[in-house]
């Protein structure tokens, strides 16, 4: 469980990201975080394994306050997948930048060759075994941080904007992944701007602007609210935006989902035909 | 004539065992806006490094096959020369701006041609105001937000007066109404000027209403090449992994269930409602 207590963070330039943020995200929990560049989206999220402590306020993570802890002691229950990955590369194959941290928290070879084979696998990597992570296309790159992280296996895992550079099908495997680590009872937390990837997944909904939170409910909810969505700059999902265009169907706007979408206008239309 | 023609290009970057892009036949029109999609690693960024000539003569390696590039064979001509027919904005404006006030920066590419200051000044005020960001030309680029920071970058490639621009995901640090915000200023520019785009994304949702001609590539070939409404109306796009507009796939779903929807293939929500809305009244 994380719970963040009335939350201020101001940088040594001066510029306060944070100003009074309270949540909690319960164990198991899909939150994603989301709101316009520069809305405090990623200062919040790097406190939550401890790389940035509050200026004012309190991080406890399953109780632990982050203040008292080193990054390394929470890394291992806290996985955090950065934006940009060439920040977190540094190996000289792909292989061993999926074992460098495994080594590091001292597993057996025998479970690093194991835990190594089943990441890159799961992430559609494994022919990229002996290649360098630079070689690799920016899309490519991103799943192999996504795959170094999730080799040590945190309880919770936080990825920042893990879409940006993947294609449908990407987007698809990554959309069932997190639903399974969901079973596994992982917490997923994301940071993204990609509203139609988080109308798919449905998780709930965080949204900052200006180092406040604005909005906190159901992706349903939240996304087909425009006035608070366009305070965070984000545009509603296509699908809502059909709706908006017809306020003349009297259908309840909250549906971001296209196959509810279908049956709706299906029920519509039909009875348009019949009368 | 094409702006950019190409003739069973294909490329190998230095030390890889397979070439990146095969034989890639396309033409493209002046004026025309163009999106270049696929799959990731299907290629689309290295085709648009042979457009300014950063393939061959940054990344060498071995080109084989036909390019032109504004009648120019881009093997025999410099990038820099490239550069006055072609600009480049790439997914990182941080990459690509340095200088210490945005009307610098916009300035810094007319300075190394060797234009005379009245010129350069008239130009950059008008490449300021057209992608709207005059007011911020005192400010420094490394203060702007994302959006504004590529704004400033695309601004700088204008005032170079292409006859193409390129641009490489441009918008994806940014978050969506920055991006609309930028896929408009680009679309103003081909409308307005002419200019020939070229933009490179996977984002079909946001970007598929602009274009009027659309390049679908795959393991390093064009699989696809043609009209938008009618590509998309195909199965295989989706099928190799391009994010086919969700009220797109909406109207197919749709169609499918027997309602009689037009024939245009919608792009955006508002196509959509348009449709959904002419049934209502067909039925009326």
């Amino acid at each position: 469980m994380i719970e963040v207590r009335d939350v201020y963070f101001t940088y040594p330039s001066g510029v306060e990201a944070l100003k009074g943020v309270s949540l909690t995200i319960k164990d198991g929990e899909f939150v994603s975080i989301m709101g316009e560049n520069g809305a405090g989206k990623t200062t919040l999220v790097k406190h939550f394994n401890g790389l940035l402590k509050p200026t004012k306020g309190t991080v406890l993570v399953n109780g632990i306050d982050t203040k008292k802890v080193s990054v390394a002691t929470l890394a291992r229950k806290v996985g955090f997948v950065f934006q940009n990955p060439d920040h977190q590369l540094f190996s000289e194959t792909v292989e061993d930048e999926v074992a460098f941290a495994l080594r590091n928290f001292g597993f057996s070879e025998d479970v690093i060759k194991r835990r190594v084979e089943w990441a890159l696998n799961l992430l559609g990597l494994s022919q990229y075994r002996k290649t360098s992570p630079f070689m690799l296309s920016g899309g490519e790159r991103k799943r192999v941080a996504l795959a170094s992280v999730l080799a040590w296996d945190p309880e919770i895992l936080i990825l920042d904007e893990p879409t940006i550079g993947q294609d449908y099908l990407q987007k698809e495997t990554l959309r069932q992944f997190i639903m399974q680590l969901r079973e596994q009872g992982k917490t997923i937390i994301i940071v993204t701007h990609d509203v139609e990837f988080v109308a798919e997944c449905n998780p709930r909904v965080i949204l900052m602007r200006d180092g406040r939170i604005i909005a906190d409910g159901e992706a349903k909810k939240v996304l087909t609210d425009s006035e608070t969505l366009s305070k965070a700059s984000i545009i509603p999902p296509q699908i809502t935006q059909v709706f908006f265009q017809l306020p003349e169907l009297n259908v309840n706007s909250g549906i971001i989902d296209i196959y509810e979408a279908r049956s709706v206008l299906i029920k519509v239309l039909r009875k348009g035909i019949k009368n | 004539m094409p702006i950019i023609e190409t003739k069973n290009l294909t490329y190998t970057y230095p030390s890889a065992t397979k070439p990146s892009i095969k034989n890639v036949t396309i033409k493209i029109e002046k004026g025309e806006f163009v999106l270049v999609t696929g799959p990731s690693g299907c290629g689309k960024t290295t085709l648009c490094r042979c457009f300014n000539g950063l393939i061959p003569h940054f990344y060498q390696g071995k080109l084989e096959g036909e390019i032109t590039v504004a009648g120019l064979r881009v093997p025999d001509h410099p990038t820099y020369e490239l550069a006055k027919h072609v600009g480049m904005v790439f997914q990182n404006p941080e990459n690509q701006l340095f200088a210490l006030s945005v009307e610098k920066d916009v300035a810094f590419g007319l300075e190394n041609l060797g234009i005379p200051r009245e010129e350069i000044r008239k130009r950059v005020d008008w490449a300021l105001k057209l992608t709207g960001i005059y007011h911020l030309k005192e400010r420094a680029p490394h203060e702007l937000s994302g959006g504004q920071q590529q704004r400033v970058a695309i601004a700088s490639v204008i005032a170079m007066q292409p006859e193409v621009i390129v641009l490489d995901e441009p918008t994806s640090f940014l978050d969506p109404l920055g991006a609309q915000k930028i896929f408009e200023v680009i679309y103003e520019l081909n409308r307005q000027l002419g200019l020939t785009v070229v933009l490179v994304e996977h984002r079909l949702d946001l970007t598929a209403k602009y274009a009027n001609h659309l390049i679908v590539m795959n393991n390093g070939e064009v699989v696809l090449d043609g009209d938008p409404r009618k590509i998309l109306e195909y199965e295989e796009p989706q099928l190799m992994g391009v994010g086919i507009p969700k009220v797109t796939r909406l109207y197919k779903l749709l169609k499918a269930d027997g309602i009689k929807l037009g024939s245009l293939l919608p792009l955006s929500p508002k196509e959509l409602a348009d449709e959904i809305r002419s049934v209502l009244k067909r039925d009326d």
